[in-house]
């Protein structure tokens, strides 16, 4: 259940941008092909984030879809698994999008 | 304390030094509250030490509003602002990684994460390993596992310096805790160093420990489509060793068909048939190794 450490992470970096002011909203990208699951992520956040100025912030997953570019014939494609290829054949590509992990951005109160 | 998360619980991360016996705990990595530096959003730089979140540690910045003060016009105490983080959410545990492995390099040293299911032979393929390479580089040894020093003693009676790690818990090692494994075990320059992940296929794919290559383990008891069923941590691998091929004339097992599956998963990856316990196929193993240790001695960073 590696959700909970990357919950615990989420928490941490938040609360370190924040310094100290309260946290509405945390914006995340999980890539579908991150081995991160969103729901057990969401599942986890409320519990880690108590007591942090992140605990009354909204959780906002914008999940990405998996795309890669074959080496071979140079196409783009859509990879909903870590097991597509290439509609060419070819075995080997780069994958450009879809194992995103990353805090987007988040929400704060600023004080007058 | 935490009660939901697993980075920290009643079973706290131990490291054991097996070679004087001293053991230590190793705080939650979120709770490690060291002053450190970092940038924020609105982008300025400082060092303060800080603790917060899974050990519910509570600020005593004071939020309280009661409006009744004004700014001219409206009187709104408090507003909403955006800020832009665009951080990997590893990032922590990547820093900590590159950090082990600039160390690591700039001492020559050659660490290999292994990874497998439990039970795929792990520790016996090490401690044949540290029998055959004797008298070459010296061995050493991290061994994760949630409980028991028992792999550390095996590890330890075949002849290398070992540390034991036991994650409670917790379902990987992180960067950290190899980091405080490595520090114990006084490595020396031009070494080779086997992390022993915990068992699992799963969650050690996303931590990155800083050794130079991951070798992924499985044997041929767990089926040809192991690695279909757990493609990231395959994927993640330079090198797949298929473990236990004394067993195969007992087995229905097709190699073929594990192999095929394998160039499905990562086609890159370097596969060899292993036998930890009869020697078979070793002479590959440690041909892979020497070469990439030389690799890690002419790339070393300066």
């Amino acid at each position: 259940m590696h959700e909970l450490s990357i919950a615990c992470s989420i928490v941490d970096l938040v609360a370190q941008a924040a310094d100290g002011r309260k946290v509405r909203r945390v914006t995340l990208e999980i890539g579908k092909l991150s081995g991160v699951a969103p729901d057990a992520v969401a599942f986890c956040f409320p519990e880690v984030a108590q007591g942090t100025d992140a605990e009354d912030a909204s959780l906002e997953i914008r999940e990405i879809d998996g795309v890669a570019r074959c080496e071979t014939c140079g196409e783009e494609f859509a990879t909903p698994t870590l097991l597509t290829i290439c509609s060419c054949g070819a075995l080997s590509y780069q994958r450009i999008r879809g194992g995103e992990l990353n805090i987007k951005s988040i929400e704060v109160e600023e004080v007058d | 304390m935490c009660a939901t998360c697993g980075c920290e619980g009643d079973a706290k991360t131990t490291l054991l030094n097996l070679q004087t016996s001293v053991s230590t705990a190793i705080p939650p990595l979120r709770q490690r509250d060291d002053p450190h530096e970092h940038v924020h959003a609105h982008g300025t730089r400082h060092a303060h030490a800080h603790g917060h979140g899974c050990d519910h540690h509570t600020h005593d910045h004071d939020h309280h509003h009661d409006g009744d003060h004004s700014h001219g016009v409206a009187a709104p105490s408090a507003h909403r602002s955006t800020l832009e983080i665009e951080a990997s959410i590893l990032a922590k545990n990547d820093g900590l990684a590159a950090r082990n492995r600039a160390w690591l390099s700039g001492r020559e040293i050659l660490a290999l994460n292994l990874v497998s299911s439990p039970g795929s032979g792990k520790t016996m393929l090490l401690e044949r390993t540290i029998a055959e390479l004797r008298g070459g580089p010296p061995v050493f040894v991290v061994e994760g596992d949630q409980a028991t020093a028992n792999d550390g003693e095996r590890i330890r009676r075949a002849g290398a310096p070992v540390v034991q790690i036991n994650t409670g818990a917790g379902c990987h090692l992180d960067a950290e805790m190899v980091r405080q494994a490595m520090a114990e075990l006084k490595l020396s320059a031009g070494a080779l160093l086997f992390i022993e992940n915990v068992g699992n296929l799963v969650c050690p794919a996303l931590f990155d420990l800083g050794g130079r290559a991951k070798v992924v383990l499985f044997s041929v008891t767990e089926g040809e489509d192991k690695t279909l069923k757990y493609p990231h941590m395959f994927q993640a691998a330079e090198l797949i060793l298929l473990n236990k091929t004394d067993l195969l004339p007992h087995l229905d097992f097709s190699v073929e068909e594990a192999l095929a599956n394998v160039s499905r998963v990562n086609p890159l990856a370097r596969t060899l048939l292993v036998s930890a316990k009869t020697g078979e196929g070793f002479g590959a193993w440690l041909d892979w190794i020497r070469a990439q240790s030389e690799d890690a001695r002419t790339t070393a960073s300066p």
